[in-house]
């Protein structure tokens, strides 16, 4: 649940429409069209779902229900830098789950939120086909192995330090 | 239709091919015990999640237990319903069921009636293993004028979800959320009251256990009745005689008017009303529109726009309200009948018996939860205070004849108090679907042609059927008429007026199956329209037996205009009897919940 309110442009709603069009506004299609969109706003804000919705002629509530069900669609931004730590089994067994209690408590967010600044986000990630490296943390782009609790706060000072 | 041929319990049963376990048992008298299923036969309704696996049954040759109410059969199976293994599996997957369910059932407004209650009953449950560790999903409760949610109960049966999706086509409940967190919730798990909700407590007459209730105002009431400042008065639907019964082991359609007025009488009530005589009140107001804006039309106005549509019913009103705004001109401005008894009772009346309005206690017994939902309205208070103070719904009332130890059946028939409690046919037959607008007609039909009808009975108008219509002669000028009842058939209606195919000069519309009879309020009748159409031939009889069965021949209603409000829709009438929609999908958007914890 975020509490962030969106206030969309004529283009975005524009855009949206385009979407659900281009799946012929078939309810069915619900699915893909959120795929999309989540594609091209990054996020599915309440706003977003209303005119989804309202484009497909389903209910408000069952665009909620499929957003809610599916982790893979997010209420939430995600950060500027996000962070996916591997819980595949190789990272889980060499400790994964430590890392990530630790991003948790340094940066005092749960996984799929975004701190208050923007800036960075928790995910987790099945693997990422770099067991050799486990654990292993991705922020954006760059990838992290080997990672131990103890070099988290470094590897979030990197990127608070760049601001 | 190809037949097959099986055996359940040793005994043979020859059913239709693609016909399930369950309803192949059914037909033979044995009973499988169901949790989330759901079969409204009638209303063609069907919720078959085959989540809960409480209906399993052991089929020969088959490795595991076959859910009954999502297996079909075949040809020579055999079937066994209640052979110790499903007994134990069942007894299993009722234990699991319960591990994350509350235990508060001394003190749950579902004790009595719970589905969950009485199947863990009868499966023998005596304790829940392993109790102490279990986690449970807990949710905060959600309090809306008419409904309670208490998800905390919520077994993920998804009938409510069902009928507020399919039948009523409202949309305000969606299954969200994963696993352990997944409930039953309006759009982003806002409250009820902020959602398209209409209040017509379909979800909650489906509802297995006490996750979904009515707003209970029993306690409210008993308070209010001892308190010796107060003049507490009451009206009752017209629905309500017709079903009240049924919770004192009445057959259904049995009419206890008379038991029902005598049994108000001793919980205390100062005066006994009826909403019927409200019912011929807007009958009055609402067939006078009628015929001014059928008039005009007719005569080539072109700024009037039909069909009217009747605005008796609240659940409908907020269906409009929140779903049709573009058509918030169409409906009658006529006040339904318990709007318009507490505005009369509380101005009239109280200056009848010189009391401050504050002073009179207006109570009513309805078959429906969304008028608990309408007396709260800005619209219907006078500096605060409104009109009717709140609104018991049947089944509440019946709880409280038996609580007060009264012997519902010794009881003696009695009339209701005048003067708000005299009442045509016409208001009787409020209560079933048609009825609003046959009385409309035989109103309307009288003070346009200046004729005495022959016949009131406009067989034409009435029925189950989800859409009616019919043309009705008025002296030469014919007038179509529409009825829907239930909100899904009225969206059917609403949009071929929107898409300009409609032509009806009138059209009914009531949100519950069968009209109020089939009310959220009522005595459940599980989707079975042979008890819906038992309480609509009770409503009709009762009509019969009426001596005076046209609104405009109602005496108090005549001396009501003389003595008070003049004509109908003369100023005071509108000022009282009259109220404007509003817009409600501004306010459907998101809405941050009043308070959120998971
Ligand atoms: S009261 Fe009616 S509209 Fe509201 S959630 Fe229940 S079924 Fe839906
Ligand atoms: S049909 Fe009757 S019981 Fe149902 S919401 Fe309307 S007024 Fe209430």
């Amino acid at each position: 649940m975020s509490n962030i309110k969106v206030e969309l442009k004529k283009p975005d709603v524009d855009k949206i429409k385009e979407i659900c069009k281009s799946f012929n506004n078939q309810p069915g299609e619900l699915i893909n069209v959120l795929h999309k969109t989540q594609h091209t706003f990054g996020y599915l804000p309440a706003e977003v779902q209303e005119v989804v919705a309202r484009e497909l002629n389903v209910s408000v509530a069952k665009v909620y229900g499929v957003v809610t069900f599916y982790s893979f669609f997010s209420m939430i931004p995600k950060g500027k830098y996000p962070i996916s730590v591997c819980t595949g089994t190789a990272c889980y067994v060499r400790g994964a789950e430590n890392v990530l209690d630790e991003f948790k408590k340094n940066l005092k967010i749960e996984v799929g939120e975004t701190t208050g600044d923007g800036m960075f986000s928790i995910s987790c990630l099945r693997c990422v086909g770099a067991c050799g490296l486990a654990p292993v943390v991705m922020v954006g782009e760059k990838t992290y192995g080997r990672v131990a609790p103890e070099m988290v706060s470094d590897i979030i000072k990197e990127y608070t330090n760049q601001k | 239709m190809e037949k097959v041929k099986l055996t359940i319990d040793n005994k043979t049963v020859e059913v239709e091919k693609g016909t399930t376990i369950y309803k192949a048992a059914k037909t033979i008298g044995i009973d499988i015990p169901v949790l989330c299923y759901m079969d409204l036969g009638d209303l063609n309704i069907e919720n078959k999640p085959g989540g809960c696996r409480m209906c399993s049954v052991e089929v020969q040759g088959r490795r595991n237990l076959a859910p009954s109410c999502a297996t079909d059969v075949f040809d020579g199976m055999v079937v066994n319903t209640h052979s110790m293994r499903v007994l134990n599996a069942r007894r299993v997957v009722m234990e699991l069921i319960l591990s994350d369910h509350p235990k508060d059932c001394l003190v749950c407004p579902k004790s009595g009636n719970c589905e969950l209650q009485s199947l863990a009953n009868k499966l023998g449950i005596r304790e829940i293993p392993n109790q102490d560790i279990a986690e449970m999903s807990t949710y905060r409760k959600d309090f809306s004028p008419s409904i309670i949610r208490d998800m905390d109960k919520c077994i993920m049966c998804r009938r409510c979800e069902t009928m507020c999706n399919e039948f009523q086509t409202v949309g305000a409940l969606s299954a969200v959320n994963r696993g352990f967190m997944s409930v039953v919730a309006p759009a982003f798990e806002m409250d009820l009251e902020d959602s398209v909700c209409t209040y017509c407590g379909q979800c909650v007459a489906v509802c297995p256990t006490g996750a979904l209730t009515e707003v209970n105002h029993t306690n409210r009431l008993i308070r209010d009745l001892s308190n010796p400042n107060k003049t507490v008065i009451v009206q009752t639907a017209p629905a309500v005689r017709a079903a009240l019964g049924e919770e004192f082991g009445h057959k259904p359609g049995t009419l206890v008017t008379g038991k029902m007025v005598s049994a108000l009488k001793q919980l205390g009530f100062h005066h006994v009303f009826d909403t019927d005589f409200a019912a011929d009140l807007t009958i009055m107001e609402e067939g006078t529109e009628l015929l001014s804006r059928l008039t005009r039309h007719l005569n080539g106005d072109k700024s009037v726009k039909l069909p009217m549509l009747t605005s008796c019913c609240p659940g409908w009103v907020n269906f409009f309200e929140s779903q049709f705004t573009d058509m918030l001109d169409i409906p009658s401005t006529a006040r339904s009948p318990q709007q318009m008894f507490g505005s009369i009772a509380k101005t009239y009346f109280a200056d009848l018996i010189n009391i401050p309005r504050e002073d009179l206690i207006v109570v009513s017994i309805m078959p429906c939860l969304a008028k608990k939902y309408e007396c709260q309205r800005d619209e219907f208070k006078v500096d605060g205070n409104p009109d009717v103070d709140y609104s018991i719904s049947t089944r509440e009332l019946a709880h409280l004849i038996k609580r007060a130890n009264i012997d519902f059946d010794s009881l003696s028939e009695e009339d209701f108090d005048q003067p708000l409690g005299e009442s045509t046919g016409a208001g009787v037959i409020f209560g079933t679907t048609g009825g609003v607008i046959e009385a409309a007609v035989r109103t309307a039909y009288e003070l346009h042609t200046g004729k005495t009808l022959q016949d009131v009975d406009f067989k034409e108008l009435r029925g189950m059927d989800g859409i009616r219509h019919a043309t009705i002669d008025f002296d030469g000028q014919p007038i179509n008429i529409g009825i829907a009842h239930g909100l899904g058939k009225a969206r059917q209606l609403l949009e071929g007026i929107r898409n300009g195919t409609s032509e009806f000069h009138a059209i009914e519309i009531m949100a519950c199956p069968g009209g109020c009879i089939g009310g959220g309020g009522q005595p459940l009748h599980h989707g079975k329209f042979e008890i819906l159409q038992k309480r609509m031939e009770a409503i009709y009889q009762e009509d019969k037996n009426k001596p005076l069965r046209k609104s405009h021949e109602n005496p108090y209603i005549i001396k009501l205009y003389e003595e008070f409000l003049g004509k109908p829709m003369s100023e005071k009438a509108h000022k009282l009897l009259h109220t404007h929609y509003v817009d409600k999908s501004k306010k459907i958007i998101y809405i941050e919940p009043k308070s959120f914890e998971i």
